[in-house]
């Protein structure tokens, strides 16, 4: 199981950067929500990863997994999600205020 | 417990959703209760100011969890002396806005504006890792929005181009603070301080990567080579203002690299060592070069200003990079001069732009109140570029000193003092093309110049950093005692350790 989730990390992470090193803003939105999906699947994976096991102490239970990362994954993800929220209306806005989706910068005039 | 301690955080968080939603329509209600929330900030930062002084940390557990378990918020001097800098500057920023009216070029100005200030405050205070992260988030959704306040293509795209960079940003601090956790089980910074000193050898790989992503992270933040190439083109298209209020931003990076790797990561740690030293220097070094060449090359006001930005934040992190309480001193000292001055910068840049109609360094007609507005930018050049009698140069004059007994010297006294120079001339060059090259106005020109405003008050606004430039090298003495007595405390990073855990 690590290498497959490892394995799916590092496929994600490299689609991303990939995606981010594009000159136009619907791919590099993209990659960067492929970047936190990998971030998530890490952070996750962070504490360890254990199977059928209950995310809290209990008596009796000796066999536990790690609940701390998974609220940090909660926090992330939505932090993520209303983040590509904006990044997707700036670049709706820019798109409709110049007409092309470019994300380069022209020569500045003055 | 002193609850005064997450009052800057609590006080912007409860006042930013009230203007967004209750004011919204009223903009004089929301100007009246935005002045009035930031001048209760300054009022309290003042207080926490006091109570840090005397040396204490103190801790606020959330929840009154203990630490580790619980968050924590810890007001020592170096998060004291930066949250007052911050509700300061932002108290002239504010007013500077509301009287050249950017704030009613667009939407909800002022909600934005208190977020942004939460985020900046809970980053400075927060004891946490991951506290710290969200606190980056919040300042850094306000940023965007500010940073695009007004609209306007160029405008868009700039911003499009600060959010990417921010997001991948983000993404690196979530691995390494993952990485931190995988390899220690906790993210509370003193805790941290702990378990890195323990840390068996087969881990210390492991914390070393995760230890550089941090600092790449807090790099991109302070706009250091090679990742400052966001900033220029960020900071010459925002809005003037929300120029001068991100200068706070980029310190914001500068005060995590200066917090993590003295209390966690410090030089006498083994399993990370002068690694951190190793990399900022020359890293730092390049960042004043690339500045200094930009002021000289700049066409515009606003990227003149940028691009001096890069130059203090080159200036802070070699001296920060230097890793001694000596060095600590002279870059808070810096610190403070050069967020004020970049501020300055930006809001006269921003009167000439509104009295002059474009902030091209180019030839154009006399414009209105040139005299006046040129005096003030000689007096900002001075401070920006480091020349006596303002306090750029006692700041630059403190890193020398520090770097005196430095292996690097040599390189580090050449790029200062050459960069120095280059500053002066590109600032001479852009006051002499900007104020002294008048042509004949024809008819392109008077069409700017209708869209030029005429109002006094901005003027005045901008006048409060630069006093603000002067007092500082006034009180040059008793402010560099204070900053040597935080530097000190930084150094010793058992005092705030123990004040988060307990004693132990």
């Amino acid at each position: 199981m690590e290498m497959l989730v490892a394995s799916a990390i590092g496929v994600l992470t490299a689609t991303g950067v990939y995606l981010i090193l594009r000159l136009r803003a619907f791919p590099v939105i993209l990659g960067t929500a492929m970047l936190s999906y990998a971030v998530n699947v890490f952070l996750f994976a962070a504490g360890r990863l254990t199977v059928n096991a209950p995310p809290i102490l209990q008596k009796g239970v000796l066999e536990y997994t790690d609940p701390l990362p998974q609220a940090l994954v909660l926090t992330a993800i939505v932090i993520s999600f209303g983040m590509t929220a904006v990044v997707v209306m700036i670049a709706l806005g820019a798109f409709l205020e110049t007409g092309d989706d470019a994300i380069d910068i022209a020569e500045e005039g003055e | 417990m002193n609850h005064w301690i997450i009052a800057p955080v609590v006080l912007p968080a409860i006042l930013a959703p009230l203007i967004a939603w209750v004011m919204r329509h009223d903009m004089t209600l929301a100007r009246v209760f935005s002045v009035a929330g930031t001048v209760a900030l300054v009022v309290i930062s003042i207080g926490l100011f006091a109570i840090a002084a005397s040396g204490d940390v103190s801790v606020y557990k959330l929840g009154n969890w203990d630490a580790p378990f619980g968050i924590v918020l810890v007001l020592d001097r170096l998060s004291a002396l930066m949250v007052l800098l911050t509700t300061s500057l932002a108290l002239m920023v504010l007013i500077y806005a509301i009287v050249s009216e950017w704030d009613s070029r667009g939407r909800h100005f002022h909600a934005l504006f208190q977020f942004l200030l939460m985020g900046v405050t809970g980053a400075f205070l927060t004891g946490d890792a991951f506290n710290l992260f969200v606190f980056f988030e919040v300042l850094l959704i306000a940023s965007y929005g500010l940073m695009i306040f007004g609209g306007g293509g160029m405008r868009l795209r700039a911003g499009l181009q600060y959010v990417v960079m921010n997001l991948a940003g983000s993404s690196l601090f979530l691995v390494a603070l993952g990485t931190i956790y995988a390899v220690t089980g906790t993210l509370n910074i003193a805790d941290l301080a702990l378990k890195v000193q323990e840390l068996p050898v087969e881990d210390v790989a492991l914390i070393r990567v995760a230890a550089m992503l941090l600092m790449i992270v807090f790099a991109i933040k302070a706009a250091l080579f090679p990742v400052q190439f966001w900033l220029p083109a960020t900071y010459a298209n925002a809005p003037a203002p929300v120029a001068a209020m991100f200068a706070i931003m980029t310190k914001v990076g500068a005060y995590a690299i200066l917090r993590f790797f003295t209390t966690v990561f410090g030089p006498e740690v083994s399993a990370t060592g002068s690694m951190a030293a190793d990399w900022l220097l020359p890293a730092a070094l390049i960042t004043i070069v690339i500045g200094a060449s930009g002021v000289l090359g700049a066409k515009r006001l606003m990227s003149l200003a940028a691009f001096a930005v890069l130059t203090s934040m080159g200036t802070v992190m070699v001296a920060i990079s230097m890793f001694t309480p000596d060095a600590a001193m002279a870059a808070l000292y810096y610190i403070i001069h050069s967020t004020f001055a970049a501020a300055a910068l930006f809001l006269v840049a921003d009167l000439v732009m509104a009295n002059r109609g474009h902030d091209g360094i180019r030839m154009s007609p006399v414009m209105a109140r040139s005299g006046l507005i040129s005096g003030l930018f000689f007096v900002v050049a001075i401070a920006v570029a480091g020349m006596p009698p303002l306090a750029g140069f006692l700041g630059k004059l403190l890193v020398l000193e520090a770097a005196q007994t430095n292996t690097n010297m040599v390189w580090i006294w050449t790029v200062i003092l050459v960069s120095s120079l280059v500053m002066v001339v590109g600032f001479a060059r852009a006051g002499s093309m900007i104020f002294w090259n008048i042509q004949e106005a024809d008819e392109t020109d008077e069409a700017e110049a209708k869209t030029a405003t005429t109002s006094a008050l901005p003027v005045a606004a901008a006048m409060a950093p630069i006093a603000v430039l002067v007092l500082l090298a006034v009180f040059g003495g008793p402010l560099t005692e204070f900053t040597q007595a935080t530097a000190e405390q930084l150094f010793t990073p058992v005092e705030y350790i123990s004040a988060v855990l307990g004693a132990e």
